[in-house]
């Protein structure tokens, strides 16, 4: 399989995770979106390792996905938080972080 | 060795600084007055070492070290003994001491912390004073300039809870400061001129130079020094300050604004008579500008009635005539007198303190009276200064004042003399005006405690007697001087007899030794080439042949001249016993008849009054509204104000972008990365 196939596709994720931050209206599911584009970047960086014969890309993926544990454990906390606080997962209603 | 004379006062100065509060009053005042008594033994030894020196050369240098050097200009830290510093570094060490004697006495009920601030500050004075004498350049010696006006102001500011003692501290230290920028431009201006400010340099480089016809660059040099000296000295128009420098404690009157500080600016123009020598313009305003002072100061003392400030008034009177010597080119008579007067005029300031301490506290001279036979002691002492600076002969003040008239007429000022001989009999007046209202005629003080205000009649001995319980300190008859201050005030009385001794003039058979001695200074020395263009050619032979020669012609002259003023300051005393003595009503009369004449003189011809609405009110107003008001309140608060309304304008506009919302942010953050993307892409 060409390299090509493998970006289409972590392109495509990427964008997808990209377009579900952006379009939904629950933290859940922008957590969820956000760890999507992590793991199109994952596919990238495996493609390109397995390109190259070098491990560099695999070492990396394996960063990406400690950190994206931890974000979520992190992420899931807040959340939590947050919905105790305002009785609600959506975004808009925590804008009070200004000015 | 020389180095030794100024430094052992600011060791003095440095130990009470610093620990004086944790020592006895007999600790910090002794070892004052023990280390200027060192200094004026050093002092009398180097001057002895001098005298032993050939006349054209009698010099001693001290090099401390090179304070300056840029390009080819330097400047050394060095001091350097000569026949006038030498003059001037015995009355300063010599009176100093005797001063600091008195002070032990005077100041012992203060507390320990405040007799150690006084004489540190007396020491630290000392230090000054004796740099600006010894200094060997113009910076040195304005080093000490403005060393002695800063411990005038503390000193005079010694009382400073008292209001009127800080504010007359404040308006010395001011009025100084005006003098002392006139002064400063002349010192750069005489850097430009010479290339040096070494006093031997400027004054061999002077000496080449022609007189000045007009008004040149020395004339210029020399008035800004002037006005420096006149801030310093108290002349017209920077006179204001001294009377009320008598806020200060008496001691510091005596010592920094009669007998030493104040003659500074005199001392400063005959370190320089070279340079003023060849500026007669200068000359001339420094003459008439003396007269005019000891007229003008001689009529206000006649009404005063404060006793320090009848002094003060005569100081600057007394003052004028250094000036005016110096303005006619008599140097060596100008500094004759400075000496003689250091002599009677700090006995007459340490009498005063003497009577004020007898009386506790009081300085009306018309609550006093009869004091005579109270305090004898400071009364002969009194009397003898009192005599002296009337000029009855054969005491000091005769012939330092003699000399100046004379001098004055010699050189062709005969209006100057004028003047001068009629201040000689003010001076005779106002002088024994106050020996009678202080001393003789009947008892006036005591008894306004005890029956109201009646300060008139009313036998005053009851009065007395009923305060009788006369401890040392306790309100009792007026007690005479302690030791040190009686000490004080004989050595002072027995040197306003004889100090006049060391310049008896030709005329009546005396060797003028310190003229001898001062004028290789004055010629700068070597009499050999004078200068022979200019206007005051004749004038600068006549200083340099042998005074024998010129006081051949006018030995007559200056007999006559010794008799008209023998009789001028007989007639003065004279007229002061029938005026205040024997016919008290005359006084008064004459006050009812010109209440306008008198108002005048009372109140000082208004000049405070005139500066206070002429500079002072200006100055305020110009300040507050122009400089605060406007200046500082609109302009500076208004940038530092309207940058602040910039900022916060700004930000209203900007703040409508950080809107809390998470995918705002979102969108901007992925926005810039696609741009920055892009730019890598298109680049």
């Amino acid at each position: 399989m060409p390299l090509g196939h493998y970006l289409v596709l972590s392109g495509l994720l990427f964008a997808i995770g990209t377009a579900g931050v952006f379009l939904r209206r629950n933290l859940i599911t922008l957590l969820l979106s956000v760890e999507l584009m992590l793991n199109a970047v994952n596919l990238a960086f495996v493609a390109f390792g397995r390109q190259w014969g070098a491990v560099d890309g695999q070492i990396i993926t394996f960063f990406v996905m400690t950190v994206a544990a931890a974000e979520a454990a992190v992420g899931l906390a807040l959340v939590i938080g947050l919905f105790r606080h305002r009785e609600s997962l959506n975004p808009e209603a925590f804008t009070s972080l200004k000015w | 060795m020389l180095a030794l004379i100024p430094l052992l006062p600011l060791g003095g100065f440095l130990v009470n600084a610093f620990i004086g509060r944790r020592l006895p009053k007999s600790v910090s005042g002794g070892l004052a007055t023990a280390l200027m008594a060192v200094s004026f033994v050093i002092s009398v030894m180097q001057v002895l070492a001098l005298a032993a020196m050939p006349p054209e050369n009698r010099q001693i240098n001290q090099l401390l070290f090179n304070w300056i050097a840029v390009g080819d200009f330097t400047l050394d830290l060095a001091l350097r003994l000569d026949a006038l510093s030498a003059v001037m570094i015995l009355v300063v060490t010599g009176i100093g001491s005797l001063i600091h004697l008195y002070s032990t006495s005077y100041m012992h009920e203060e507390t320990d912390a405040d007799f150690a601030r006084f004489f540190s500050y007396l020491n630290l004075f000392c230090f000054f004073m004796l740099m600006l004498v010894l200094g060997s350049n113009v910076l040195v010696m304005f080093v000490g300039w403005e060393g002695v006006g800063l411990c005038s102001y503390l000193l005079i500011g010694f009382y400073y809870q008292k209001q009127s003692a800080a504010d007359a501290a404040k308006k010395a230290f001011v009025v100084n400061r005006v003098g002392d920028f006139a002064f400063i431009l002349g010192a750069l201006l005489l850097v430009v001129t010479f290339n040096s400010l070494d006093f031997n340099t400027m004054a061999l480089a002077a000496k080449a130079m022609p007189v000045e016809t007009g008004f040149g660059t020395l004339s210029l040099i020399t008035l800004l020094m002037f006005i420096g000296a006149t801030g310093k000295s108290a002349q017209i128009p920077l006179y204001t300050w001294l009377p009320d420098a008598m806020e200060g404690p008496t001691p510091v009157s005596a010592l920094i604004h009669a007998a030493t500080m104040v003659t500074a600016g005199v001392y400063m123009i005959g370190r320089n008579a070279m340079l003023f020598e060849h500026a007669p313009m200068t000359l001339q305003i420094v003459a008439v500008v003396g007269a005019a002072t000891a007229l003008f100061a001689g009529t206000i003392g006649l009404v005063q009635n404060d006793i320090k400030r009848v002094l003060a008034y005569s100081t600057v009177s007394q003052l004028g005539y250094m000036f005016l010597a110096m303005g006619v080119g008599a140097y060596g008579a100008g500094i004759f007198h400075l000496y003689t007067h250091a002599f009677f005029k700090a006995c007459l300031f340490l009498g005063s303190g003497a009577v004020i301490h007898a009386l506790h506290g009081e300085q009306d001279i018309r609550k006093m009276g009869g004091l005579k036979k109270h305090i004898p002691i400071t009364y002969w002492t009194f009397v003898i200064a009192s005599v002296a600076i009337a000029g009855v002969p054969l005491l000091s003040g005769f012939f330092s004042k003699d000399e100046i008239l004379f001098e004055t007429f010699v050189e062709g000022h005969q209006l100057l003399w004028v003047v001068g001989a009629v201040t000689s009999l003010l001076t005779a007046t106002y002088m024994w005006r106050l020996v009678h209202l202080t001393f003789h005629g009947e008892e006036r003080f005591g008894h306004s405690e005890a029956h109201g205000h009646d300060d008139h009649h009313a036998p005053a001995q009851p009065a007395i007697q009923a305060h009788g319980h006369s401890g040392a300190h306790g309100h009792g008859a007026p007690h005479d001087a302690p030791w040190p201050m009686a000490t004080a005030l004989v050595v002072l009385a027995v040197g306003s007899i004889v100090a006049g001794y060391v310049n008896v003039p030709h005329a009546v058979g005396g060797h003028a030794n310190l003229h001898e001695w001062l004028k290789p200074v004055f010629n700068a020395t070597n009499c050999g080439q004078e200068v022979t263009t200019g206007g005051l050619a004749g004038l600068a032979i006549a200083e340099c042949t042998p005074i024998e020669e010129r006081s051949g012609d006018h030995t007559a002259l200056e007999l006559t001249l010794m008799g008209v003023s023998s009789l001028l300051a007989f007639a003065g005393i004279l007229l002061a016993t029938l005026l205040w003595l024997k016919n008290r009503q005359i006084p008064a009369r004459l006050a009812a008849q010109y209440p306008g004449v008198h108002r005048l003189l009372l109140n000082k011809y208004y000049v405070d009054e005139l500066y206070d609405a002429t500079i002072v009110q200006p100055i305020k107003v110009m300040s507050t509204e122009g400089l605060w008001r406007g200046f500082d309140v609109k302009v500076v608060d208004g940038a530092v104000n309207g940058a602040g309304y910039l900022v916060s304008g700004v930000s209203v506009v900007l703040r409508l972008l950080q809107n809390g919302s998470v995918k705002t942010y979102a969108a901007s953050m992925f926005v810039g990365a696609v741009a920055v993307l892009a730019y890598y892409l298109w680049r």
